[in-house]
């Protein structure tokens, strides 16, 4: 093979100030990220952040607009045809003929592929046994998603885009993937996810990228993602919505060290001093105006907590 | 699975392996599709069959036997129906779901897709050609024009292939995939009723002029004049030539990968 022995300081991904618009509106804003080999990097964001098109663009299916891209070394759209197979994607959707049964998708692919995995333990692995006849079209929505899986790793590739890998799966499903995600990795391949599933990139990420309207907001793993911001938050969640003063009116309660924001109408999240003394706090501020708590409870940081703190919005599903 | 299963072995198979799957894949898919495959072999082979069976008891007054009339018309039938029907259906449907998108992203080049989708097109026809032949030979087809006239035709079909492809592929990027589905059948019912293909243009009156400019009735003029006299048809050939240009440019203007 022609391949020049990669360097292992050199990164799977690098991408250095990439702006990508569609018409006026800006996707991408000047984005930086490092994803290094052999890992799991999540790049973490809400719908329409930006993290679609950035992994086009890693794919070569994007040239970027401004700023520089290399994957595995190689510019994506210069170089495509050698970067192609070298690396697996996921799409986020679809990815098949109308008409095709799922092994015989992954086998075309396969096909196009010069060391592809034994296709019998992939189709078992991944339960698409179960497709059996079925065409394309009428497969569920787990199943499609497990098949891009499979045709994204079956041309044995050093470097996988998963874009939104469990969206839609079962719970067992979710499982299955995530276990599969982790052999990947120990057997070396790197792998970029997207996702919004916070409890995904928490069990799976050695690295988080969190990206909102474009930018990169913060990097981390997960571990020092929710230790960075204080270690602990409460969650307040009320039967009748707040009156409009109520949460400058805690604010003003708790004092600075703690840190009030509204989730939506009915719940609030409080960090930064979110102790016993501060549920105490809490609940005889509940008392005094008359708001009845559904719940009130005191847990650790979620990554879902920081990208709250991080974006002052939720990522939504 | 164990340890060391995915460990990277990454690398795209040779082009020839790649065309040859792709073309084998897109063949199958065809040829299992009920809707296509009617459209490919058996409206044309019913067309042959029951035009023959029509014109004899009516005792229609052809310059040729009605079977000899009908068997080149219908190869160009079946040309169409390959070329832009079912190709501009297929590629509509390819695009909505995301297959297109997919192998942009696999080790295939485009050329690689393009030769493998215009492998299996010929294929196809080819099959269409040898049942509709076969057929015809049994109603009593006798082809003029000796081997001249079959180069000449296969010349045509080529062409013809080519004009109707590019038109296919500009209807599938124009349209939506059930948009797409629904003009691309319309469009070949009318051209088989109305547009010279089946039957020569001078069976339809004061149309007979207008309807040479077609690409149907071209497609036709030329197979026909190619299987009874052995000889080129160069305003048809022309007219097909015209067409290509103008099918390929509004492809390549409206395709969209995705």
């Amino acid at each position: 093979m022609s391949t020049p022995p990669a360097s292992a300081a050199e990164a799977a991904v690098e991408i250095d100030g990439l702006v990508m618009r569609y018409g006026d509106k800006v996707a991408v804003d000047g984005l930086s990220l490092r994803v290094e080999r052999g890992t799991i990097t999540a790049v973490l964001g809400p719908n329409g952040a930006g993290k679609t098109t950035t992994l086009e663009t890693c794919e070569g299916f994007r040239k970027a607009q401004a700023g520089t891209v290399r994957v595995l070394g190689l510019d994506p759209h210069r170089q495509r045809q050698q970067l192609l197979p070298r690396i697996g994607v996921m799409l986020q959707a679809g990815g098949a003929w109308s008409g095709v049964r799922a092994e015989e998708m992954l086998r075309h692919i396969a096909a196009l592929h010069a060391h592809p995995l034994p296709i019998e333990p992939l189709v078992e692995r991944l339960g698409l046994g179960e497709c059996g006849r079925t065409p394309y079209r009428r497969l569920s929505g787990g199943q499609q998603q497990r098949l891009g899986l499979a045709m994204a790793v079956v041309g044995r590739p050093e470097l996988c885009f998963v874009d939104e890998p469990t969206a839609g799966m079962d719970p067992a499903a979710r499982r299955t993937t995530w276990e599969l995600l982790e052999e990947l990795r120990a057997d070396g391949v790197t792998i970029v996810l997207t996702t919004h599933y916070m409890d995904e990139a928490e069990r799976l990420a050695d690295l988080v990228h969190v990206i909102d309207h474009g930018r990169l907001i913060a990097s981390g793993s997960p571990f020092e993602l929710t230790r960075s911001r204080g270690s602990a938050t409460i969650r307040l969640v009320v039967t009748d919505p707040f009156p409009p003063e109520a949460p400058a009116s805690l604010q003003r309660t708790l004092g600075p060290t703690a840190e009030v924001r509204p989730l939506n109408e009915q719940s609030l999240l409080i960090s930064g001093d979110a102790d016993a003394t501060t549920l105490a706090k809490v609940s005889a501020w509940c008392e005094e105006h008359n708001v009845l708590p559904e719940s009130l409870t005191l847990g650790q940081n979620t990554l879902e907590d920081v990208f709250l703190q991080l974006t002052g919005r939720g990522l939504g599903a | 699975m164990s340890q060391g299963t995915f460990t990277p072995a990454p690398g795209a198979a040779p082009l020839h392996r790649q065309v040859r799957a792709q073309a084998a894949m897109e063949t199958k898919l065809l040829l299992r599709n009920g809707e296509q495959l009617l459209l490919a072999v058996v409206i044309p082979v019913l067309a042959l069959v029951g035009g023959t069976l029509a014109a004899r008891r009516l005792d229609l007054d052809l310059a040729h036997e009605p079977v000899d009339v009908l068997t080149p018309g219908v190869l160009a039938l079946a040309v169409m129906s390959t070329a832009f029907t079912s190709l501009a259906i297929a590629t509509g449907f390819e695009r909505r779901y995301g297959l297109l998108k997919r192998l942009g992203a696999s080790p295939l080049p485009r050329i690689g897709l393009l030769l493998g989708k215009v492998l299996a097109l010929l294929l196809v026809q080819l099959l269409q050609a040898v049942v509709i032949c076969a057929v015809a030979l049994g109603l009593g087809w006798r082809p003029g024009g000796g081997v001249l006239g079959a180069v000449v035709a296969v010349l045509a079909a080529l062409l013809g292939t080519c004009t109707f492809a590019g038109l296919g592929l500009a209807l599938a990027g124009a349209l939506r995939a059930e948009a797409t589905l629904a003009a691309a059948n319309l469009i070949y019912l009318l051209l088989m009723m109305g547009g010279g293909i089946v039957l020569p243009r001078d069976t339809y009156g004061a149309a007979e002029g207008p309807l040479q400019l077609l690409p149907s009735a071209a497609l036709g003029d030329a197979l026909r004049t190619a299987l009874w006299d052995g000889r080129a048809d160069a305003v048809a050939f022309l007219v097909l030539l015209v067409w290509a240009v103008l099918g390929a440019g509004l492809a390549s203007r409206l395709f969209k990968w995705e």
